[in-house]
């Protein structure tokens, strides 16, 4: 099954990861590559099948909830781009 | 001896320390000459941590003197640049951690810490752990040390270089789909990768999180029951480590394997192999059989076919969702004058990441998106049960199962670069194991004459859950009857 060029900019769009002309053309081969190949799945008789999401049988792993001490907030916010009182800063969500 | 100190096994280093006829600082400044001797041409650091390094083994040393030293005081050991090392940059091979130095240690190096090892440096890797060369690192090639102009495999291919070259003695990697393993194989050394759940990931950059895990890349097996015997264990600051008693690995070292049951899984040795590779694996087993394991041929494990489809879909699809934090906003690369927040967060991750990790991003996004789940992410959840209770049933049967860890030897740089799928399929041995969660070890197990040239090639065991002493007892006796891990490339 082929991608489209606007599903590639689509899936793009979802995942937050700008590209360039290149790389819209480039992915749109490769990934419909890797997901014809994914197509044999389909074929496979899973009904029935529970699916496995993690190999371990643990769940609902709970810690105590006891106060303790989280790392020093300097030490944090020494790998920050923009900081401010603080605080992390970002760019306005909505601007003029 | 001293000009020869970094060739050394670290159990061979350990009794030279404990008895002081050499000390921790001779053995970590041999190490240190080694890689500023070698590195150059073999590319395996990213960081050499010089400076830090003869502080430790200076403590080390005052350590040792008190006599209260561990297995591993005093050793020299390299980390794949994942683990979170404090004060030390950790770059996870990819522009977009660069500059990141973390504000706490991983788990794994708390306990190296503990223990009194002397960590040298970061190593090479693919970024975000995504590749099977390290060509997908961001900042430099590592080369293979038995030809220099071919992969070390991936993505720890640092770890291993760097323990092939001896330009450390010991080295952890991590292991999502056959990335310590693998590059085990391709170099020549020991690569074990624990059951997941074994080995702590507080501190390891999440790629795929119901896959990774943490082991050790060593000489031989004895060091790797060391290292795993430092580094395994319960911690509650990852909720997927196991709450079990570790044994002492190092038990498992007797080389006795009679009456073992060893099953040689038909899948992971195919008919169209290279006649060279395959003639690795009919000397192995006749090996075994003479020390007196019950080896049997053509296991079968029907499933290992959608192996490859299943990883491809469940692993992106994690790290899709694990690489979301690379925002530009709390740590790592920041593009600060686009066109708004948005715009900055795609530009962030478009100047950050490289192609193979847009790739999986993409890959993850869409085997998640609306519409689409079903037919590929709980298609391959329900798969990965298949691939899981086909293992239980061969256990019920065999102690060990028996196969190759790679299809070919080291493939030249550039060989597979532009072919995604062609990279991909150089983990099909490997990536089962992740998929079921199970204990696996690459050990060497001769040379092949494969491209012209002859290059080392390993064997992979597979055991139960949480059933390392098996993988490793078989792992011990073979090597112990062979000389595969006393041949050392010449760099």
């Amino acid at each position: 099954m082929g991608l489209t060029r606007e599903e590639v900019l689509h899936i793009a769009h979802l995942a937050r990861v700008g590209l360039d002309d290149a790389e819209v053309a480039k992915f749109q081969e490769q990934l419909s590559e890797i997901l014809d190949h994914f197509q044999a799945l389909a074929a496979l008789d899973t009904e029935g099948v529970e699916p496995t999401s993690h190999p371990l049988p643990l769940e609902s792993v709970m810690r105590d909830d006891a106060v303790r001490p989280s790392l020093p907030r300097d030490d944090v916010l020494a790998n920050a781009p923009m900081t401010e009182d603080g605080a992390l800063r970002v760019r306005a969500v909505l601007e003029e | 001896m001293s000009d020869s100190l970094h060739r050394l096994m670290a159990h061979e280093a350990q009794a030279l320390l404990a008895t002081r006829e050499v000390s921790a600082s001779e053995l970590t400044q041999a190490v240190l000459d080694r890689i500023r001797a070698v590195d150059g041409k073999v590319g395996a650091y990213l960081t050499v941590t010089e400076e830090r390094a003869l502080e430790q083994a200076a403590d080390a040393d005052e350590r040792l003197s008190r006599g209260d030293g561990t297995a591993l005081t005093g050793v020299p050991v390299a980390l794949k640049d994942n683990m979170c090392t404090r004060g030390v940059r950790t770059t996870c091979g990819s522009r977009m951690l660069e500059t990141f130095v973390p504000p706490y240690d991983a788990h794994v190096v708390e306990r190296l810490r503990a223990a009194g090892a002397v960590i040298v440096g970061k190593t090479n890797m693919d970024e975000f752990a995504m590749g099977s060369s390290v060509e997908h690192s961001a900042f430099q090639p590592t080369h293979n040390p038995w030809s220099l102009e071919r992969v070390p495999g991936g993505s720890s291919g640092g770890s291993a270089a760097a323990v092939a070259a001896d330009e450390t003695l010991l080295a952890l990697g991590s292991d999502t789909g056959g990335s310590i393993r693998q590059p085990a194989s391709l170099c020549g050394v020991v690569g074990l990768k624990p059951t997941y759940g074994r080995v702590s990931r507080y501190g390891l950059v999440a790629f795929g999180s119901s896959l990774d895990q943490i082991g050790p890349l060593t000489k031989d097996v004895r060091d790797a029951a060391l290292l795993l015997n430092t580094i395994a264990g319960h911690d509650a600051r990852d909720a997927t480590s196991a709450p079990l008693d570790v044994p002492d690995f190092t038990a498992a070292l007797t080389g006795d394997i009679k009456g073992m049951r060893i099953g040689v899984a038909a899948e992971y040795v195919p008919n169209d192999l290279d006649p060279a590779v395959r003639a690795v694996v009919d000397a192995a087993v006749a090996r075994l059989e003479e020390l007196g394991a019950a080896v049997e041929w053509g296991v079968s494990l029907p499933s290992t076919k959608h192996a490859l489809a299943c990883y491809y879909i469940i692993a992106p699809s994690e790290a899709s969702a694990n690489l979301a934090r690379y925002d530009g906003v709390k740590y790592g690369y920041s593009y600060q004058d686009g066109d708004g927040m948005w715009d900055n967060m795609e530009k962030t991750r478009q100047h950050g990441f490289g192609s193979e990790v847009k790739r999986r991003i993409m890959i993850g996004t869409y085997a998640l998106s609306a519409g689409y789940y079903d037919a590929y992410y709980l298609k391959a959840l329900k798969v990965r049960t298949l691939i899981r209770r086909e293992f239980e049933a061969a256990f019920e049967r065999y102690d060990v199962l028996l196969g190759l860890v790679s299809p070919t030897p080291a493939f030249r740089l550039g060989e597979k670069l532009d072919d995604p799928m062609a990279m991909y399929l150089s983990d099909v041995f490997t990536l089962p194991v992740n998929i079921a969660g199970i204990p696996s070890i690459s050990v060497p197990a001769g040379f092949a004459t494969w491209q012209d040239e002859s290059l080392p090639v390993g064997i992979q065991l597979m055991a139960r859950p949480f059933d390392e002493l098996s993988l490793l007892r078989v792992a011990y006796a073979y090597e112990q009857a062979t000389e595969w891990h006393k041949v050392r490339a010449e760099v």
